[in-house]
């Protein structure tokens, strides 16, 4: 019993490492005040990129980085329209997640059944982690898993670390709260925005990444799959906090594969169900924080509004 | 330097203009990507409109693909009226195709015009209910409703597929997951080809067109859209109109799910709208809101998705292509909005 539970416990953190760096990028987006729905759209672009830079060269680096450079492209139009042109954020993002669809599926047209080269797979092959690894039952979930899981790990600290010890961090947050506060403080708003947008795009190109190259390790039409949707769900539930993503990450990785494992065990349970539950709780907390009108946990005020100096 | 300035009022010619030259952009930038495909972009259009237009079963074809396209879009618009973010309208379709196939499979041997008729009912009734759960969250506690309706889309999705592969799974079909085919009673019916469908898009876009623009309610939802407090003070009851306008949008949206359901599947399933909810608000957008211009541009986009189909098969470029169109034509459309409500000046002072 306990080995199964090690293992099933395992396999969610891997089902939810990419929902964690998708998660990771939205949070900081939206930190910037802006609402970005095209998460999936992202991540199919880094998937699609990766992958095939991936199979050109057989390197890792160069397979990462591009799919951190196809992520940021899907994150650049939709800064160039939400903050150059001022243009509305939901119907933006809609806009990239149906690119970002497109995109993948011609450049991935000839690359269906193509399978990750020999290198990256032995690249991503289980490392176990010394000393971390031999805690006991936390140990083998955590510590014994791929490299692109620890940097999941690393990437959620550093973030943690950036938005809540950091002042630029902290002008980050403050622009997502009070733009105009900010400005007047002359924090360069714009600026701010595009890079933070970009990064958050990268990172979702990373999430992308890891399906096609190390989730699946062969190419398939939607690699994604709505991975992205939960993302955006998962940053309301983790509160636009890193530290809160990498649980609430490996939680909805863990309802995304449960309908199946118990299956498997023999007891039927309709994963179909199960998949409503991230969402039916997403909005469950964002009735009760909108009820209590608390500043906790609630969105970054400004969140999906334009900022216009001149309009203040 | 050059600066923006906010304009005052631009003609409307002018802005439509705008648009125009804006979707021309688009066309061209496409064409550009065409020819890294190595393929003659202009052959490429001609043969996309061939194939969505050039024979009497293809237009018929488009016209099925623009239906649930407009009505929804319809829809989507007069809540998008209101600054209601409903981006919902995909599980507002799917339940109104559940609660319309509800009926279909409970009750086959109704006579045909009466269980037609409880079918759009079941179809209004499901979308406007699934739409009005984040309604009320907004009017009772300001609930962010962009991501409310979001998430609805897929509980919406993951219920009908539950049914699907579970409660309603046809014996019949030997395993095969898949819900029992409706009796010819529940099946709409053809007029010239097409199932009536396109006659209540029709009355529809009529319909909406009236309502938005003449009569009181409508013109509440406008000013509740262009600001709340314009609204308060003027005596519209606020709660109550974002109630109606949302019963509105989701109930145009859930009689697309029974329109699906009933003209095009013949059953339901969990794909029945198949991405139409969100291409809607696409739509609905482009067309600045309003309902005789959905029409028009949800032809178009029918056009794209079934020359899209087209030209793949003649020409080898990927379906997909479509939908690159697609989003290059609301990039470029959303970023002229900047250009219709800002004018690029020297900035006073600047050396020429």
């Amino acid at each position: 019993m306990m080995i199964q539970l090690i293992a099933f416990l395992t396999a969610a953190v891997v089902a939810g490492t990419p929902l964690l760096f998708a998660t990771l990028g939205e949070i900081i987006i939206e930190r910037a005040g802006n609402l970005n729905l095209g998460v999936e759209g992202m991540m199919l672009m880094g998937a699609v990129t990766g992958f095939m830079v991936g199979l050109k060269t057989g390197n890792v680096m160069a397979a990462l980085i591009g799919a951190m450079v196809a992520g940021a492209a899907g994150g650049l139009i939709f800064a160039f329209l939400t903050i150059t042109l001022r243009a509305n954020q939901v119907v933006s993002g809609l806009a990239v997640a149906t690119f970002g669809s497109g995109f993948s599926t011609i450049l991935g047209r000839q690359l269906v059944g193509q399978t990750a080269p020999q290198a990256i797979k032995l690249f991503f092959k289980t490392l176990n982690l010394p000393i971390l690894s031999k805690i006991p039952f936390i140990g083998p979930i955590l510590f014994k898993q791929d490299p692109f899981v620890y940097l999941g790990y690393i990437v959620a600290i550093m973030l943690g670390i950036y938005l809540f010890n950091t002042s630029k961090g902290l002008n980050l947050r403050a622009i997502g709260e009070n733009p105009g506060c900010a400005d007047a403080a002359s924090v360069n708003v714009s600026l701010y925005k595009y890079i933070h947008i970009l990064f958050g795009g990268a990172l979702c190109g990373l999430g992308g990444a890891y399906l096609s190259l190390v989730y699946i390790p062969t190419w398939q039409e939607n690699v994604v799959s709505g991975r992205g949707w939960i993302a955006i769900a998962l940053v309301i539930f983790a509160s636009w906090n890193p530290y809160k993503a990498i649980a609430g990450a490996f939680l909805f990785g863990g309802l995304d594969i449960i309908g199946f494992r118990l299956q498997n065990a023999g007891i039927q349970f309709p994963q179909s169900l199960v998949d409503i539950i991230p969402y039916a709780v997403t909005i469950l907390i964002l009735v009760v924080v909108s009820m209590k009108k608390s500043k906790k946990n609630a969105p970054p005020k400004n969140l999906g509004v334009a900022y216009f100096r001149e309009d203040r | 330097m050059l600066r923006f300035v906010k304009r005052d009022e631009i003609s409307k010619r002018k802005s439509i203009m705008i648009k125009i030259a804006s979707v021309m952009l688009a066309l061209v930038i496409f064409g550009i990507f065409i020819i890294f495909l190595k393929k003659n972009p202009i052959q490429v259009y001609q043969s996309m409109i061939k194939g969505s237009f050039g024979s009497a079963y293809s237009t018929k074809e488009t016209i099925k693909l623009a239906i649930p396209l407009c009505i929804a879009a319809l829809g989507v618009s007069v809540a998008f009226k209101m600054q209601f973010w409903n981006i919902g309208a995909e599980g507002q379709i799917m339940m109104g195709a559940f609660f319309a196939s509800m009926f279909a499979l409970k009750m086959p041997n109704l006579p045909r015009p009466m269980l037609l008729i409880l079918m759009m009912a079941g179809g209004v009734l499901g979308g406007s209910l699934w739409a009005l759960i984040p309604a009320i969250f907004k009017a009772k506690w300001k609930t962010n409703e962009t991501i409310v309706t979001l998430m609805m889309n897929y509980i919406a999705i993951k219920w009908v597929t539950f049914l699907q592969y579970g409660p309603l799974k046809d014996p019949k079909a030997k395993g095969f997951p898949k819900i029992a085919n409706f009796t010819q009673n529940a099946i709409l019916p053809d007029l010239f080809g097409v199932h009536i469908g396109w006659i209540f898009a029709l009355i529809l876009v009529v319909v909406v067109y009236i309502f938005m623009k003449y009569t009181k309610k409508g013109y509440e939802i406008a000013v509740l859209g262009e600001s709340e407090k314009t609204a308060l003070y003027s005596g519209i009851n606020i709660k109550k109109t974002i109630i109606i306008s949302i019963l509105l949008s989701g109930g145009l949206c859930g009689l697309v799910g029974m329109i699906q359901a009933s003209g095009v599947s013949g059953t339901l399933a969990y794909n029945v709208s198949g991405g139409v909810g969100f291409t809607a608000i696409i739509v609905a957008w482009l067309s600045s809101l309003s309902a005789p211009i959905i029409l028009v541009i949800s032809i178009l986009f029918a056009a794209l998705e079934q020359g899209g189909s087209f030209i793949q098969s003649s020409f080898g470029i990927p379906e997909a292509a479509a939908q690159i169109l697609q989003a290059t034509i609301l990039f470029f459309v959303l970023g002229s909005e900047f250009f219709i409500k800002f004018k690029i000046e020297r900035k006073v002072g600047d050396a020429l």
